[in-house]
């Protein structure tokens, strides 16, 4: 369980990051979980029974029903609907594909701006290190939250703007991962000899010191993943994340929030449920990930 | 000392860079002469308000001006409500220091005796609910939990009140609520809240920190001594915990304050964050630009002052700083 760089073709760190996940069954309920949960988002306009945006399909007199309740239509809302008539149902299931969407397109544009920069600032060294390296301790010396809040002040509301604003919060974290992976790996055996071979140095940060660096990456995209749509969610509470018209499970909460002293309790609780679970399973396999990425932490 | 003064360069730095971005950035949003007049004023009307304010000058010019003001204390007089946007920053700033620091020993207190709980056995039932605990607490969205903690204590039980503060009284001019039963009542659902997480990150930091320091010599010796295992722990093992605690709490402190905007609105909390959320939604600009100014000073003070406190600690640190 070394992290190995051999050379042989015949080992692949991927295959044993696998077989070590299907024994953790922490992990592998993380992943059921996730891979129900991306189903379910993704067939969301075959499963849910009501297309939640559609005003022509709701009505008003639905408003605010018990969960289990019958619709004028005959349809069953078995969580409720909330005060405009939609079913939470479908609602759900379309606000998490909105979270999962903003989640993973954020943290990859973030992962590949940040690992880039990580790269480059361990293959070039020196003043251009220094100041990249400081940029990031600045930035991650303010919490994510403030900083997400001060980019959407400036650039309103929309997906993209949020996308914008996670992808600024998040890059950081990457190109601090990967720049410390990254001078470890430089110092190996394989570096050494990949420059005896004359290969250039882009081709030896990019085809052989990068793909190392890969496993302990995953760590921190997934943890991040998790974060950002988490983040997202709280920035859509506060009304300065997604417009009313995309709405993801942040902006579903915060719409109950309205009910919730008149009792209302499922407008809110239901959404909020889904997002904790989407979260869980999320920083479980992150969790997993973490343990066999790092060997003495799963001896403690 | 060197250090110290390369540290204060780099606070300072920090400081114009951050001013320079959020000004430029809240100049670019919107266009505030919309927001001032009605829709029938006359070009005449118009130009004046932009005179007043300065909206004809360059974004240079206008900084330059603000910054002058500001390093005076002048940040602008709020759009909304004609006050001097400073003040009303001043005056919302004891409401949310008084949640932060209550938020934050609620985290201590149940934080670090369940974190050291959970480093003697890492094995155990103890632990692992502990750390299941810890999970719940970084997966939790705090908006949610906020909510859910309205629904059951306020709306289904009826014990706390679900928004606003208490009643306040003056300690050295400072308004606080904690003196007063009816204030603590306020105080608890939305502290709890903003400790939650941070619950979490001092069990997961006292449990790595207790279960490293129990494999270490001292401890050996202090068993072979004859200790009672009571007194390694809290005399022995809590103590070296502490310090690496203390330096990411210092962090924490800071980002607990910028969290308070998510409490903060959940419960009608009348501070800092509810101030500027509702400053965003009215556009009143040069209360979002002493809000953020505020915040990113308070910030880079707080950093500062864990860096050298961090110095001072570790003089592995100082020695490898002079280098």
């Amino acid at each position: 369980m070394t992290p190995v760089s051999s050379p042989s073709s015949s080992y692949s760190p991927w295959r044993s990051a696998i077989r070590h996940i299907l024994r953790r069954p922490g992990a592998l309920a993380g992943i059921v979980i996730l891979l129900v949960m991306t189903m379910l988002a993704l067939l969301a306009p075959v499963i849910a029974p009501q297309n939640p945006y559609d005003l022509s399909q709701l009505d008003i007199l639905d408003g605010r029903l018990l969960p289990g309740s019958q619709s004028a239509t005959g349809f069953t809302f078995w969580l409720g609907s909330d005060d405009q008539g939609r079913d939470m149902f479908s609602a759900i299931l379309y606000g998490t594909r909105t979270s999962l969407w903003i989640g993973f397109i954020s943290s990859f544009l973030a992962l590949v701006i940040g690992t880039s920069l990580g790269i480059f600032s361990a293959w070039q060294g020196g003043r251009i290190d220094a100041v990249i390296m400081r940029i990031v301790d600045i930035q991650l010396s303010f919490p994510p939250i403030l900083i997400a809040l001060i980019l959407l002040t400036l650039f309103g509301q929309g997906a993209e703007k949020i996308v914008l604003a996670l992808v600024i919060t998040q890059w950081a974290y990457y190109t601090r991962a990967v720049r410390g992976n990254a001078l470890v790996e430089m110092e190996r055996n394989y570096v050494a000899a990949a420059k005896t071979l004359a290969l250039s140095q882009p081709r030896i940060m990019f085809h052989h010191v990068l793909p190392n660096c890969l496993p302990s990456l995953t760590v921190v995209a997934t943890l991040r993943i998790a974060y950002a749509i988490m983040l997202e969610a709280t920035l859509s509470f506060l009304g300065i994340g997604l417009p009313v018209t995309q709405p993801s499970l942040g902006l579903l909460i915060a719409n109950g929030f309205d009910y919730l002293l008149s009792g209302d309790y499922w407008i809110s609780l239901y959404p909020g449920m889904v997002l904790l679970l989407l979260i869980i399973a999320i920083n479980l396999l992150g969790d997993a990930l973490r343990d066999i990425t790092n060997p003495q932490r799963e001896a403690r | 000392m060197r250090f110290l003064l390369n540290r204060l360069g780099q606070t300072l730095l920090t400081l114009f860079v951050m001013s320079l971005l959020v000004f430029i950035g809240v100049w670019l949003v919107g266009d505030p002469v919309d927001m001032l007049l009605s829709s029938n004023a006359t070009p005449a009307e118009r130009a004046g308000v932009i005179r007043a304010f300065g909206l004809d000058q360059s974004v240079w010019r206008q900084y330059l001006h603000f910054i002058s003001q500001a390093l005076q204390g002048d940040l602008g007089v709020s759009w909304v409500y004609n006050v001097p946007a400073l003040k009303l920053i001043m005056q919302s700033m004891p409401a949310t220091l008084e949640l932060a620091f209550v938020a934050f020993l609620i985290a201590l207190l149940l934080g670090i005796p369940l974190g050291v709980l959970a480093g003697i056995k890492p094995e155990g039932w103890v632990a692992k609910s502990i750390m299941g605990f810890s999970l719940l607490g970084f997966s939790l969205p705090s908006f949610w939990v906020g909510m859910m903690l309205i629904m059951l204590f306020s709306v289904k039980l009826g014990w706390l009140p679900a928004s606003g503060r208490g009643p306040t009284q003056d300690i050295l001019g400072i308004p606080v609520s904690f003196l007063s039963w009816d204030g603590i009542r306020h105080l608890i659902l939305p502290a709890l809240n903003l400790a939650l997480f941070k619950i979490a990150i001092v069990i997961r930091l006292t449990r790595v920190g207790t279960m490293e320091c129990l494999q270490q010599d001292y401890v050996r010796f202090a068993r072979a001594k004859g200790l009672t295992s009571g007194r390694i722990l809290f005399v022995h093992v809590l103590k070296n915990t502490l310090i690496p605690l203390i330096t990411v709490l210092g962090l924490e402190l800071g980002s607990i304050i910028a969290f308070a905007v998510v409490t903060e609105t959940i419960y009608a909390w009348p501070g800092m964050g509810k101030l500027i959320i509702a400053a965003i939604g009215m556009l009143d600009r040069p209360v979002i630009l002493a809000y953020l100014l505020m915040t990113v000073l308070m910030f880079t003070l707080i950093n500062m002052l864990v860096d050298v406190l961090y110095v001072l600690v570790d003089p592995r640190v100082r020695h490898g700083g002079r280098k």
